[in-house]
């Protein structure tokens, strides 16, 4: 019977504290660095004369894209920070539970099957996504249930069979699919941040402010989960209910993001492990912390993504997995004692 | 007998097409012993082919062969960079065009192998390659003439292009964007080496994407930095967001001046981009819809998968 040791609280205040702070950082950083030269100590005067060229550029293209790239790292690392306390594996990520693969699914399907979709590719093809995201989970739950109750190994094994069978046909549909198309479908298995508007941002807000809100409170539940579904049990967490809501929610995060920006990767896996390092395991400051982070790494590499080849671009997918495996490997190489904890 | 046989049916075989001979974009001489069953494995070729005068002969296509219409009647054999070389074979062909790119880079050897002449076509993105692509497929098939007769058709085409932009009362050159349109989630941007810039240079408008090799993404920001007075689409593409309009909510667009005049051109890609006996036309158009029209301009010719 493992006990939780758990570092003293000050050590998880002062690496939220620094995480608070170090996302306003980021976001005045990737606000005030682009393809498009804008000096920033201009800035302030430039939003407050609305005036030129450069105002257009930050309000209308720079802003929302940092907005989004914030919004999904956030989403995306607190999806993948609950379905880890939920499975207890560390090798979770919001891919797990089939959303990811399952928007693919339903934007080839899209591109491919509707290739006359014309106007209405704007609002379908992310809806089509959302839709193919959820359905996928919802799948995953079905087959992972007998008699009202789910064995999280079941699901884990449910989730990973769907990945490949979704994957399987989006390979299907790619054979088919046209040099036009293949790029389109790019997008939705590297991810980027490109198509960020205003309106892009105000479609995510009641689905992302849900899923947030909710997931943030399932720190309790997951604390005691980590003894164990018999002693949460006996500590009082309604673990079917629980299990539901969980994947329910981290279903619609993810959803909502891939929607918004294709598969980002490697956010939701690192970003909590990236906490659990610098603090700790609980969960109450670890829901809010791998948000914070995912947010924050989220914004530094799209901020890469759009000036490292600039006027061209880099899909912020390659880049995450660039940047952050190299820095997760060596955090590893520190800690490899505390990983075990 | 046999013998007797073999000899008839060579003696008919000759008959019927001499063996012509042609450079082809490798620079090596090919021989061509007949031309009775062609199949095209790129939409120009196809064009070039039927402009010819031998678009009875063409029995397959690839499915960027929709001009002339005619051509969608013949059955496909793939996509020209996801072939298939058994398939084109079921089609029995004596001669088989396609770019010297096509794909996957096996399925042309593969042909060979088979038995089948394969003429490798030159693809260059520039007025003396749409020459060369001309005369290539013309001697291929034995109709030099009728070659020169497009070339010569080419190029007064181009004259009067010329003639127009001498006459022109915008004295500035305008700056042009190729957009490559596939939703509104990713913009692809078409610079240098691309076959839509080269007809835009041809047309005299300058390429605006600088620092763009063929079609990449590029960030919404550098399309604003980029300037652009013109933005150019496929009709296909601006169909594919929604139109002018969509075109405007892409990122980026609005803070253009070409976004905000809606000075855009739409043109139908194989014409844009196929640098065959249209190309005259195609940069005419373009030349019209930048310099002599205001807002968007969908050029003629649409040709109708």
């Amino acid at each position: 019977m493992t006990r939780l040791h758990l570092p003293p609280t000050s050590r998880y205040r002062r690496a939220l504290l620094a995480l608070a702070l170090a996302l306003p950082a980021a976001l005045l950083l990737a606000a005030g660095i682009g393809a498009y030269f804008i000096p920033p100590l201009e800035i302030p005067r430039i939003l407050w004369e609305k005036a030129d060229q450069a105002y257009a550029v930050l309000v209308s293209i720079r802003l929302p894209r940092v907005v989004l790239a914030a919004a999904v790292g956030a989403l995306l690392a607190l999806a993948g920070a609950v379905l880890q306390g939920l499975f207890r594996n560390p090798l979770a990520d919001p891919g797990l539970i089939g959303v990811t693969s399952g928007a693919g699914l339903g934007a080839a399907l899209f591109i491919i099957l509707l290739p006359g979709a014309g106007a209405l590719q704007a609002f379908a093809l992310p809806l089509m996504a959302f839709v193919g995201g959820l359905l996928t989970t919802l799948l995953v739950w079905r087959l992972a249930s007998s008699e009202g109750r789910v064995q999280v190994l079941t699901l884990l094994l449910a989730g990973i069979a769907l990945n490949a069978a979704a994957g399987a046909l989006i390979g299907l549909l790619i054979s088919r699919a046209t040099d036009e198309q293949l790029r389109s479908l790019t997008f939705w298995t590297l991810g980027g941040y490109g198509g960020a508007t205003w309106p892009t941002l105000l479609a995510m807000v009641p689905t992302g402010l849900v899923a947030l809100g909710g997931l943030l409170r399932l720190a309790r539940p997951l604390n005691a989960l980590v003894l164990g579904e018999r002693e949460a049990f006996h500590l009082g967490v309604n673990l079917e209910p629980f299990k539901r809501r969980a994947v329910a929610l981290s279903a619609l995060a993810v959803g909502t993001a891939v929607a918004a920006a294709g598969g980002v990767g490697f956010i939701g896996l690192v970003a909590p492990h990236l906490f659990r390092l610098l603090a700790g395991p609980d969960h109450r400051y670890l829901l809010p912390g791998a948000a914070l982070l995912g947010a924050s790494l989220s914004l530094l590499a799209d901020l890469v993504a759009r000036t490292a080849v600039a006027p061209a671009e880099l899909p912020v997918g390659v880049v995450t997995s660039l940047l952050g495996a190299p820095f997760f490997i060596w955090l590893l190489l520190r800690h490899k004692r505390e990983v075990a904890r | 007998m046999k013998r007797l046989l073999w000899a008839a049916s060579v003696a008919l075989g000759l008959g019927l097409a001499q063996p012509f001979t042609v450079k082809d974009a490798r620079g090596q001489t090919v021989t061509v012993r007949s031309i009775e069953r062609i199949v095209s494995l790129n939409g120009v070729t196809t064009e070039i082919l039927f402009a010819l005068g031998v678009g009875d002969r063409v029995v397959g296509r690839d499915t960027s062969s929709y001009y002339p219409a005619a051509a969608n009647k013949l059955p496909t054999v793939g996509y020209q960079f996801q072939l298939n070389a058994e398939g084109i074979l079921a089609l029995k062909p004596t001669l088989v065009l396609g770019r010297e790119d096509a794909k996957p880079p096996q399925v042309f050897d593969q042909l060979a192998a088979a038995g089948v002449t394969v003429v490798r076509v030159p693809d260059k993105p520039t007025l003396e390659g749409a020459k060369e692509k001309i005369r290539t497929i013309a001697a291929a098939v034995g109709q030099v003439e009728r070659g020169e007769a497009l070339v010569r058709a080419l190029e007064r085409d181009l004259l009067v292009l010329r003639s127009k932009q001498r006459q022109a009362t915008v004295k500035k050159t305008l700056k042009g964007l190729f957009l490559y349109l596939r939703g509104t989630q990713v913009t692809y941007v078409c610079g240098e080496g691309s076959n839509p810039v080269g007809m835009m240079e041809l047309a005299g408008i300058a390429n605006a994407a600088k620092g763009i090799k063929d079609c990449q993404q590029m960030t919404a920001e550098a399309v604003v930095a980029a300037q652009p007075d013109l933005i150019v689409v496929f009709t296909k593409g601006l169909e594919s967001i929604g139109g002018l309009e969509g075109l405007r909510k892409l990122p980026g667009v609005m803070q253009t001046p070409a976004g905000q005049a809606g000075r855009v051109v739409a043109i139908d890609d194989l014409y844009l981009g196929g640098f065959g006996p249209r190309a005259g036309r195609a940069a005419l158009e373009l030349f019209i819809g930048a310099y002599e029209r205001q807002g968007l301009y969908i050029a003629g010719e649409p040709a109708q998968p």
